[in-house]
């Protein structure tokens, strides 16, 4: 089984450090079953607060799956979820945001999208104006603002669908693939304001495939394959020195198809 | 007989004279009409809406029936919306049976069903692309229902137009609760079914004419609304 923990800042293959009361979110023994087949298996993690974490593996290692369970969006199998210390509620999402591979746009213009996310998140009236026009200027949508959604490119829905998460002031932000198949102009944009959220001092979990975006942007890096844990250090270190048989294939562009044991 | 040319041409004359009858007739339909469809809106948009928007026990049960009964034969409804509103039925106090509102009871009964199967429909396909946004945002289930609902506008426009495509169409129902009778339950449908029998083919054709432009300027909505949507990509 694989442990492995992002409460640190040296390097570590395997070393179970969940319950360190720093994390701010953690999972412990965290496994996922669907058609007969473990998706995720025995997931130990611990996200330190103000980290951007990146998890990086092959398509279908459980990435967005994992993600997914990490935001509490699937109800594991097995394994528990901890948020501050308590095991992860309804409550905890408030905290917390996520964007989407495929950005999901309501049927309402640019403003009206952030504006839905102020007003489920029980933002004071008073309050909503000030940010919805801070969010909108700091995403750049101004002259989009009035603009149906739907009708947006690619990259100006993602760029929306971050801000529509930022407007919320998440603890942490889960971003699933952001930037796949965007342009560098958009690319950029995006990652601009993934930063602007740190600077906040937002906790980034973002799933890429993107080797160079992950050394922009990341700090550690928490490498799947085949639904487990294979390798976790600083981004650097995995991405230079891959330790795991798993991550020297994938980083060395070759097929790696065996679980790792 | 007259030849058709002729009865056409009468008709024609019948219309673009105003016929105070004949918009008595007009009004009222649209009145009856246009009331159940609304009736039909407030009770079958929320229905089909949290039966598309939640996962409940026997859900797939709720949708079985709410399908069977977009097929409703209106005379039943008449029949059972009768023995309701007739002297010796539970609501015969009301005495209802034979005006505008048995009518529009009747109306509202067999058109509730075609709107919330549809809201259904339409509300669980959007659900579907919405459901993880939505959990991850936290939405609560009343707001969850309030945003499906306003997201689904222009759908749920059409929706309510096919409602008022059945109503207005109707007439084994209204003619078994409202009797047909001149100058208080006479409606196109039943004006059309009655002056047929009776050889006054000129009123029943004019009636016939305006009941098919109706049905025209409805089409014609449904396709600017869909136009309209579909330039704000809202379909």
């Amino acid at each position: 089984m694989f442990e492995a923990t992002i409460n640190m800042h040296d390097d570590h293959t395997a070393h179970n450090d969940v319950a360190a009361p720093t994390a701010l979110l953690s999972a412990q023994g965290l496994c996922f079953d669907a058609g007969g087949q473990r998706l995720i298996d025995a997931v130990d993690l611990g996200i330190s607060p103000g980290r951007c974490t990146v998890v990086m593996g092959a398509n279908g290692s459980g990435k967005s799956l994992l993600l997914r369970l990490l935001h509490g969006l699937i109800v594991p199998t097995s394994g528990t979820l901890f948020w501050r210390g308590r095991p992860l509620d309804r409550a905890a999402r408030q905290e917390q945001a996520m964007v989407f591979q495929r950005p999901v746009m309501l049927r309402r213009s640019v403003a009206a999208n952030l504006r839905f996310a102020l007003s489920v998140r029980g933002v004071p009236r008073a309050e909503r104006k000030a940010r919805e026009a801070e969010t909108i200027a700091l995403a750049r949508l101004e002259h989009l603002k009035d603009k149906p959604a739907r009708v947006l490119s690619g990259g100006e829905q993602q760029r929306l669908a971050v801000a529509r998460a930022l407007i919320c002031a998440p603890r942490i932000l889960f971003l699933d693939e952001p930037t796949a198949s965007l342009d560098p102009a958009s690319t950029l944009a995006i990652e601009q304001l993934i930063r602007g959220a740190r600077e906040s001092g937002a906790t980034i979990i973002l799933v890429t495939h993107d080797a160079g975006q992950a050394r922009r942007l990341g700090d550690d890096l928490v490498f799947l394959h085949g639904g487990r844990i294979a390798e976790t250090g600083s981004v650097g270190r995995v991405l230079d020195q891959p330790r795991s048989e798993a991550a020297q294939a994938w980083l060395g562009g070759r097929l790696f198809l065996t679980p790792t044991s | 007989m007259e030849s058709f040319s002729a009865i056409l041409i009468e008709a024609v004359e019948l219309i673009v004279s105003w016929d105070p009858d004949v918009i008595e007739i007009i009004v009222l339909s649209l009145r009856v009409t246009l009331t159940a469809v609304a009736a039909a809106c407030l009770i079958g948009f929320p229905l089909g809406a949290i039966v598309g928007a939640f996962r409940f026990p026997m859900r797939n049960g709720v949708i079985v029936a709410m399908n069977t009964l977009m097929g409703l034969p209106p005379v039943v409804v008449g029949l059972l919306v009768y023995l309701m509103l007739s002297a010796s039925g539970p609501m015969g106090v009301l005495g209802l049976l034979y005006t505008p509102t048995a009518m529009i009871v009747a109306q509202t009964i067999l058109v509730t069903p075609i709107v919330a199967a549809l809201t259904r429909q339409v509300i669980e396909d959007l659900y579907n692309e919405y459901a993880e946004q939505f959990a991850s945002l936290g939405v609560r289930p009343l707001d969850r229902v309030l945003a499906l609902l306003w997201d689904a506008r222009y759908s749920l426009l059409t929706v309510a137009l096919a409602g008022f495509g059945r109503a207005v169409a109707e007439v084994g129902a209204v003619i078994i609760v409202g009797g047909n009778i001149n100058h208080v339950t006479r409606v196109m449908t039943t004006t059309i079914a009655l002056e047929t029998s009776k050889g006054n083919l000129q009123l029943a054709l004019a009636l016939g004419l305006i009941l098919l432009t109706i049905a025209v300027i409805v089409n014609g909505l449904l396709m600017a609304i869909r136009g309209t949507a579909a330039r704000a990509a809202y379909v």
